[in-house]
């Protein structure tokens, strides 16, 4: 049965699917229970922004609280999960990766490959990406990026409520490391979800709009400034193909190849700033492997390479806007398009 | 719109989430003659392309609604009308025509819930209902289909009938644990459908697997069937595609899923990305695979149909319509005439296995008749 939920419930629901569906699953983190040494009703916090609210009613001592202390509980985790567990860890803000980082780069993600196989770390670790939440600098990058650099590791980022449901079960059943992130801005945004359980394979990308004039690829919240762009677009009798890549390791490379066959030209979207991204990564490749379909340079729209302001004007010019994807599109129609630089958005 | 030589045509409602089309080409010219079936337009929507075809016979004396141009559900697009009423009478008409109730349906469209659900002894059954009173309809989609199978005749059957389209056990938002994944099994579901909701006797329409489903019925329980008709129906010989079955069970993408379900229709475009969309979000739910494995290899294990009723259905005394799309690709058309004279047959060119969708205006108008005879 379908209805419609938030993105912020559709996690919730998957996370008490699995641990109903697997006694293996574990849920840890800083105040994901009740916070501030709440008991973890109803009432408490279930993290900062409320998404794991009500799972230690259901679940108890299966979720837990730790202490402010990001290697302590990823490393805990990590070795929990190559000692049989599933668990999920909380990170809160994405950006706090680097305390933990070599309990995740160094180890988890080379558990499998270092010990011949005979090691598997099914772990999840989830926590917020992105700018727009005045949260400010330290509290609102988007380090996908990162993460996509590092063999090993699996990268999600859902647009809406009904992917992250399905790719966060998919992640938790995944055994291999799986870094979840959810975009803060998203959270509130609902959409028809399924009652039941359900799984998305990782590595295939989402049409979710059909065009044969320019292809735009995406991920996160952008997905929707693409696809209010393809809309203004569509105004002129351009139409894009809008493409939302769901996970970015690994990454749908035949859908992105097969639509730019067809349309001739790429924008591809990217919230992170602007050097060594998604974006840089998926114009090479199709420069590499469908230059011959190209029928003009592909444009980049993405994030300056600064850090996200905290005066609000500024942060709302840091997200990469529908009218900045909008005009990169048009650059790829004009004749001098593949002479532009569209570095920032 | 008391002049009823003036006819309006309006965007049509197709299944039970439309709410708007648009309108992307017309088959016929202000002035032309138009006969009762002919193809008028084509309308465009999240779902689907079709063709609108005639319900009236006139002179198209007015075209409004423009190409590539969004208008809601039951909007004047077109004025049927004879040679000799006046421009004035069908300018007055235009302007007199307001959405019929437009604001009134909406809001009773979105009060009654589009889909409902039994707690049956099958388990819990999603269904949809349309239309009151008349005679009571059922309606039984097909392997690895569901109720919007039947987005065309739903509406367009509830003008004359009560009419009742579920999803079988292990389909569509139905249960997923199916208990006996054979015909009789899907059959006991089906009764005890009928029982929850109060239906004692139904004019089964079952397309596919769910024709096969319905003869069952017929058979078992033959109080409960008022009638058949059997749409491109399983059952009625022993061949079928077995790489449509085997496709359609495998498939976990949208790249491998498109190829599958084109074999479904004679017009390949029809395989929209919302169509495919919608058939992938069914097939990633926990226990999916695991109910179509167990019904492809009950009832199609070693590449053939498994039960074959036309000997018995043929000695039964139900009264039984036969439909099939010519060009069918997944269960031989041939299989049309395996009743002999204990059926009416009808089979449409230019359509494939789902042909209640691909020709829906002839296949509504077969399925009324046989209805209206049979009651």
């Amino acid at each position: 049965m379908s209805r419609k939920i938030s993105m912020k419930t559709a996690i919730n629901e998957a996370l008490d699917l699995e641990m109903r569906r697997d006694p293996t699953v574990i849920v840890m983190g800083e105040d994901i229970v009740g916070g501030t040494g709440a008991n973890g009703e109803d009432d408490a916090w279930g993290g900062v922004l409320g998404v794991t609210k009500g799972l230690y009613a259901k679940h108890g001592d299966r979720l837990m609280d730790t202490p402010l202390s990001e290697s302590a509980y990823i490393g805990a985790a990590v070795g929990a999960a190559a000692c049989g567990l599933r668990p999920v860890a909380e990170l809160m803000f994405m950006d706090f990766m680097g305390v933990c980082f070599d309990q995740i780069f160094n180890q988890a993600a080379k558990f499998r490959y270092m010990f011949g196989g005979k090691a598997q770390t099914p772990v999840v670790i989830r926590g917020m990406v992105g700018a727009g939440f005045r949260a400010a600098a330290q509290h609102s990058q988007m380090l996908t990026p990162l993460f996509t650099h590092i063999p090993g590791l699996k990268v999600v980022c859902p647009s809406n409520a009904y992917d992250a449901k399905g790719l966060l079960i998919q992640s938790i059943r995944d055994n291999d490391p799986v870094i979840f992130c959810e975009h803060k801005n998203l959270y509130g945004l609902e959409c028809d979800v399924p009652a039941e359980s359900y799984a998305i394979p990782f590595g295939e990308a989402n049409i979710l709009r059909d065009g044969d004039d320019v292809t735009i690829v995406s991920y996160g919240l952008t997905v929707h400034r693409a696809l209010e762009a393809a809309t203004a677009l569509a105004k002129d009798r351009i139409e894009a193909e809008v493409i939302d890549l769901r996970t970015l390791s690994p990454i749908d490379w035949d859908t992105i190849i097969e639509s730019v066959e067809r349309t001739g030209r790429l924008v591809v979207v990217d919230e992170a700033h602007p050097r060594c991204n998604l974006a840089t990564d998926i114009a090479a490749f199709v420069g590499q492997n469908a230059f011959g379909a190209l029928k003009a340079g592909a444009q980049m729209v993405t994030g300056p390479h600064t850090p996200v302001p905290f005066s609000p004007s500024l942060e709302d010019l840091y997200v990469p806007s529908a009218e900045a994807i909008a005009a990169a599109a048009r650059r790829t129609l004009s004749p001098t398009g593949s002479r532009s630089r569209g570095i920032a958005a | 719109m008391s002049n009823e030589r003036i006819k309006p045509i309006v965007m049509p409602k197709w299944g039970l989430s439309m709410s708007e089309g648009k309108v992307t080409g017309w088959l016929k010219r202000p002035g032309d003659h138009v006969a009762l079936g002919d193809d008028l337009l084509e309308v465009e929507t999240d779902k689907i392309t079709n063709v609108v075809e005639a319900g009236e016979t006139g002179v198209l004396r007015r075209v409004l609604g423009e190409n590539d141009t969004i208008y809601p559900v039951k909007a004047l697009i077109a004025v049927l009308a004879d040679p000799d009423v006046s421009d004035d009478e069908i300018d007055a008409f235009i302007a007199g025509f307001a959405l019929p109730a437009a604001d009134a349906d909406a809001d009773a469209a979105d009060a009654a819930p589009r889909y409902l659900f039994a707690e049956t002894a099958a388990g819990t059954i999603r269904y949809a209902t349309r239309g009151e009173g008349g005679p009571a309809v059922l309606l039984v989609h097909g392997f690895g289909g569901d109720l919007d199978n039947w987005l065309f005749s739903i509406d367009a059957l509830a003008e004359s009938a009560t009419v009742y389209a579920l999803d079988l056990p292990g389909h569509g938002q139905s249960t997923k644990s199916v208990a006996d994944p054979s015909l009789s099994g899907l059959s006991a579901a089906v009764l005890a459908f009928m029982d929850h909701v109060g239906l004692a006797k139904a004019h089964f329409i079952g397309h596919s697997m769910g024709g096969a489903v319905s003869m069952r019925t017929a058979l078992d329980a033959p109080d409960r069937v008022a009638s058949l008709s059997l749409i491109a129906s399983a059952g009625l010989g022993r061949e079928i595609d077995h790489g449509y079955i085997q496709g359609f069970v495998g498939a976990t993408s949208r790249r491998d899923l498109k190829p599958v379900l084109e074999t479904l229709f004679a017009d390949r475009g029809l395989v929209s990305r919302s169509l495919i969309d919608d058939l992938l979000k069914y097939k990633r739910l926990d226990g999916v695979e695991d109910a179509l494995k167990a019904i492809s290899s009950a009832m199609f294990a070693d590449g053939a149909q498994s039960s074959v009723l036309t000997d018995l259905i043929a000695a039964a005394k139900t009264p039984i319509l036969v439909v099939w799309g010519e060009e069918d690709r997944v269960i031989p058309a041939a299989h049309a005439n395996a009743l002999g004279d204990a059926a009416r047959v009808a089979v449409i060119p230019n359509a494939g296995h789902m042909v209640q969708m691909e020709a829906s205006g002839k296949v509504n108008a077969l399925l009324k008749d046989h209805i209206g005879k049979a009651a």
